[in-house]
């Protein structure tokens, strides 16, 4: 073969830069997101129960607020009926809001895990508690 | 030799035929499959279904809202102000000094509120006179027509509302607009303004909006902010329903509305 050495050798280099992401995470230790219910704020509440069961949400939480926000800007249908027949507001600052009052725990340890960054920020005012830490 | 030929090209044809029917037969197969797999049956007895939507029995309900701003009782400055603070802080509007404002009502001079009534005559109280203005929630909105993405439409209550999350910020909707009732959002508004109230959301750059008549105060039973500041000043009802103030105010009273040679039917009346 005729330059063999250049060919390997270019070979090897190629191989080392296809796998580099692989090499760039080898040995790092992965934190699974582990978000903490224990805050002030749901501490204090009687029931400590979301909208619908916790896995639901953790499954389907993007589908229901998309629905929910389609229903309530152009349906203009603005309860939710959940599946045992409760109430709620579909409103992002007073419903969810209430409760999910820490950002971090609730939407940035899984978001940022999964590399995800929603962008309801942008016009949506951020939880309570995040105001009050001096961040908007 | 042809008969070689003949068996060849028949052998090709069959067999072209079975790849096709198989690849079409797994493709349909594939399509059933994701059909069971988004099927809401299979999400219920996952214990997963899907909650019901209802509207509140509190809103208000119409089948064409309108306004009518009485331009007799308003006399000092304090009284536009009030009606314009009062919707500026509910909906987190900011103060801009530039041509990069952002306004839902405000103060315009007559002659320009009305510029094909302008006469050099006019009656000196009217001259100076500030008139105020917002979104005429037209009957045939311009805007609607124009916006590419369906993001500002016109719901079955006759108010024409955005859908922030759809506009692309195209500003066709601005052009379209006669009344100059749309603001385009230049830059981040939130450092512009003052008290930000976490119940309502702000704008992102990048985005048009406008009055929409305080559709969240509507779903709560309340009248916009600006009728309620008002004090009187500013009616505010159903034009489908014969007993409603405003149709007593405007069979009662001359009024007008802004360029009406437009067709677009606005349903903001002012009395003169």
């Amino acid at each position: 073969m005729y330059d063999s050495g250049k060919i390997i050798s270019g070979l090897f280099i190629f191989v080392g830069i296809v796998t580099l992401p692989f090499w760039y995470n080898a040995g790092k230790a992965f934190v699974k997101p582990d978000p903490s219910l224990d805050t002030p704020v749901i501490r204090q509440m009687k029931e400590k129960h979301c909208i619908e069961s916790k896995q639901y949400m953790i499954d389907k939480h993007m589908q229901l607020l998309n629905d929910w926000r389609n229903e309530v800007v152009r349906e203009n249908r603005t309860i939710y009926v959940n599946s045992s027949g409760q109430y709620f507001t579909m409103s992002l600052e007073d419903t969810c809001f209430h409760c999910h009052s820490n950002e971090k725990q609730f939407c940035n340890q899984c978001h940022s895990y999964v590399n995800i960054e929603p962008y309801c920020w942008e016009c949506h005012v951020k939880p309570k508690e995040e105001i009050a830490n001096g961040q908007r | 030799m042809d008969n070689d030929k003949r068996r060849f090209l028949r052998l090709m044809g069959i067999s072209t035929g079975l790849l096709a029917g198989s690849s079409l037969f797994g493709g349909m197969s594939s399509i059933l499959k994701l059909g069971t797999k988004f099927n809401g049956d299979a999400l219920a007895s996952q214990g997963m279904e899907y909650g019901k939507f209802a509207s509140d029995p509190k809103a208000l309900k119409a089948n064409r809202w309108a306004i009518a701003i009485d331009l007799r009782k308003f006399k000092t400055h304090d009284d536009y102000k009030r009606c314009i603070d009062a919707c500026d802080n509910i909906h987190n509007i900011p103060v801009i000094p530039n041509n990069q404002e952002i306004k839902w009502i405000w103060e315009e001079n007559y002659e320009n509120a009305f510029p094909e009534q302008q006469n050099k005559y006019l009656e000196e109280e009217l001259k100076d006179k500030p008139v105020l203005l917002l979104c005429n929630q037209c009957e045939y909105p311009p805007c609607v027509r124009v916006c590419p993405t369906g993001a500002t439409f016109k719901r079955p209550d006759g108010i024409v509302m955005m859908d922030y999350h759809r506009c692309i910020g195209c500003r066709y909707c601005m052009a379209g607009c006669p009344y100059g009732s749309r603001s385009f959002n230049f830059q981040d508004p939130r450092p512009f303004i003052k008290h930000i109230d976490p119940e309502y959301p702000t704008r992102t750059k990048g985005v048009v909006e406008k009055c929409d008549f305080c559709i969240e105060r509507l779903d709560k039973g309340l009248p916009p902010a600006c009728v309620e500041a008002s004090k009187g000043s500013i009616i505010f009802g159903d034009l489908s329903d014969t007993n409603s103030d405003i149709r007593k105010v405007l069979s009662n009273n001359f009024t007008v509305r802004r360029k009406p040679e437009l067709g677009t039917q606005p349903n903001v009346f002012y009395i003169i």
